[in-house]
């Protein structure tokens, strides 16, 4: 049944194909970002491959846009990059508690929406070697797709160009959806967390609500809301309810 | 005041790894409490789902393209698909739909 650290690392790196191909895609508008900053292509290449976030590598590019001092650019990245701190914290229960400090500190270098995905589909405690299996793809396409992005600009053709960027989205569908089929409560609230988050874009008094706050908030409050309405039995699978 | 590229790039990289390596180190042992148990539980699907709809409507240069993408991706994770399959069903769908439209 025990996987050997070099089979839990190549099940990770198959599984993170598909989010290293994605990130390729939508590293390349980011940098076209970084190229208005002036960036040099190593210099994106360099912030994607230590920061591993899309709308939290945005938010700081913004701020260094309006030459922001640097603890404003820091607390801009802390606002921006909120949700990962409930990530990390999720994450940190499928971690067993012997687990030496060395793997949690390289676990926490690129926990990302997907790769946070892939990792709370995994059954039982996790192997960090799966882990950083799944690293290696997505940090070598966000990286080289910035410095790419800055290199080449908008060199693709635009259809192929949003055509890979849906891969991502593929993929968060195929992580939420089996959970759904199984569980009304989930189902439910994956349905309110759609409606509700058009609803952000769609409403004027909601409109400020956008990108990382709007995950920030509608995270909190459903679920919040589901885990006080719908509290999960001990081993965190099946509902009360 | 102008900063250096690389004095922003390492401060955003220092605060990025904060926010990742705090929970993860200074929560060692099961967390007891039900509510927060079942509160990181959900945690994923709503912040995931938040991000796929209506995003994916909007990172079409056609929403319509997206807004099957969407469908078919539900359509086969429900039946079952893996992550590969579906992610590579919705962009081809989006591929040849902007192709025609």
């Amino acid at each position: 049944m025990i996987e050997t650290r070099g089979r839990a690392m190549l099940r990770g790196l198959r599984d993170g194909l598909p989010i290293g191909l994605g990130y390729l895609a939508v590293a390349f508008s980011l940098g076209i970002q970084a190229k208005n900053l002036g960036m040099t292509p190593f210099q994106g290449f360099l912030v994607s491959l230590l920061c591993n976030a899309s709308a939290g590598e945005y938010a700081g590019f913004t701020a260094i846009a309006g030459n922001a001092a640097l603890a404003e650019l820091a607390l801009v990245m802390l606002v921006a990059n909120a949700r990962y701190l409930l990530m990390s914290a999720a994450l940190s229960q499928k971690l067993r508690e012997d687990l030496p400090f060395y793997h949690r500190l390289l676990i926490a270098f690129d926990v990302t929406d997907e790769i946070f995905g892939l990792a709370v589909a995994q059954p039982g405690f996790l192997n960090p070697f799966y882990l950083y299996g799944t690293f290696i793809l997505p940090l070598a396409g966000w990286s080289s797709g910035t410095a790419l992005g800055i290199v080449m600009g908008s060199l693709l053709p635009a259809r192929v160009v949003s055509a890979l960027s849906i891969a991502l989205y593929g993929m968060f569908i195929a992580v939420i959806i089996p959970p759904a089929r199984e569980s009304r409560v989930v189902l439910g609230l994956v349905l309110l967390s759609f409606g509700l988050s058009w609803l952000c874009g769609a409403v004027p008094l909601l409109s400020g609500l956008t990108g990382s706050a709007k995950v920030i908030v509608l995270t909190l409050v459903l679920a919040g809301a589901a885990a006080v309405l719908f509290p999960v039995r001990e081993e965190g699978e099946g509902h009360v309810a | 005041m102008w900063h250096n590229m690389y004095t922003y790039i390492f401060v955003m990289a220092v605060s990025i790894y904060v926010i990742r390596a705090l929970p993860l180190t200074l929560i060692r042992r099961p967390i007891r409490s039900r509510f927060i148990r079942s509160f990181l539980y959900y945690v994923p699907y709503v912040t995931l789902a938040v991000m796929t709809f209506p995003a994916i409507v909007q990172a079409t240069q056609v929403p319509a393209a997206g807004a099957a993408a969407l469908i078919l991706g539900v359509v086969l994770a429900w039946l079952g698909a893996g992550l590969f399959p579906v992610a590579v069903s919705c962009c081809a769908v989006v591929l040849i739909l902007e192709w025609f439209l």
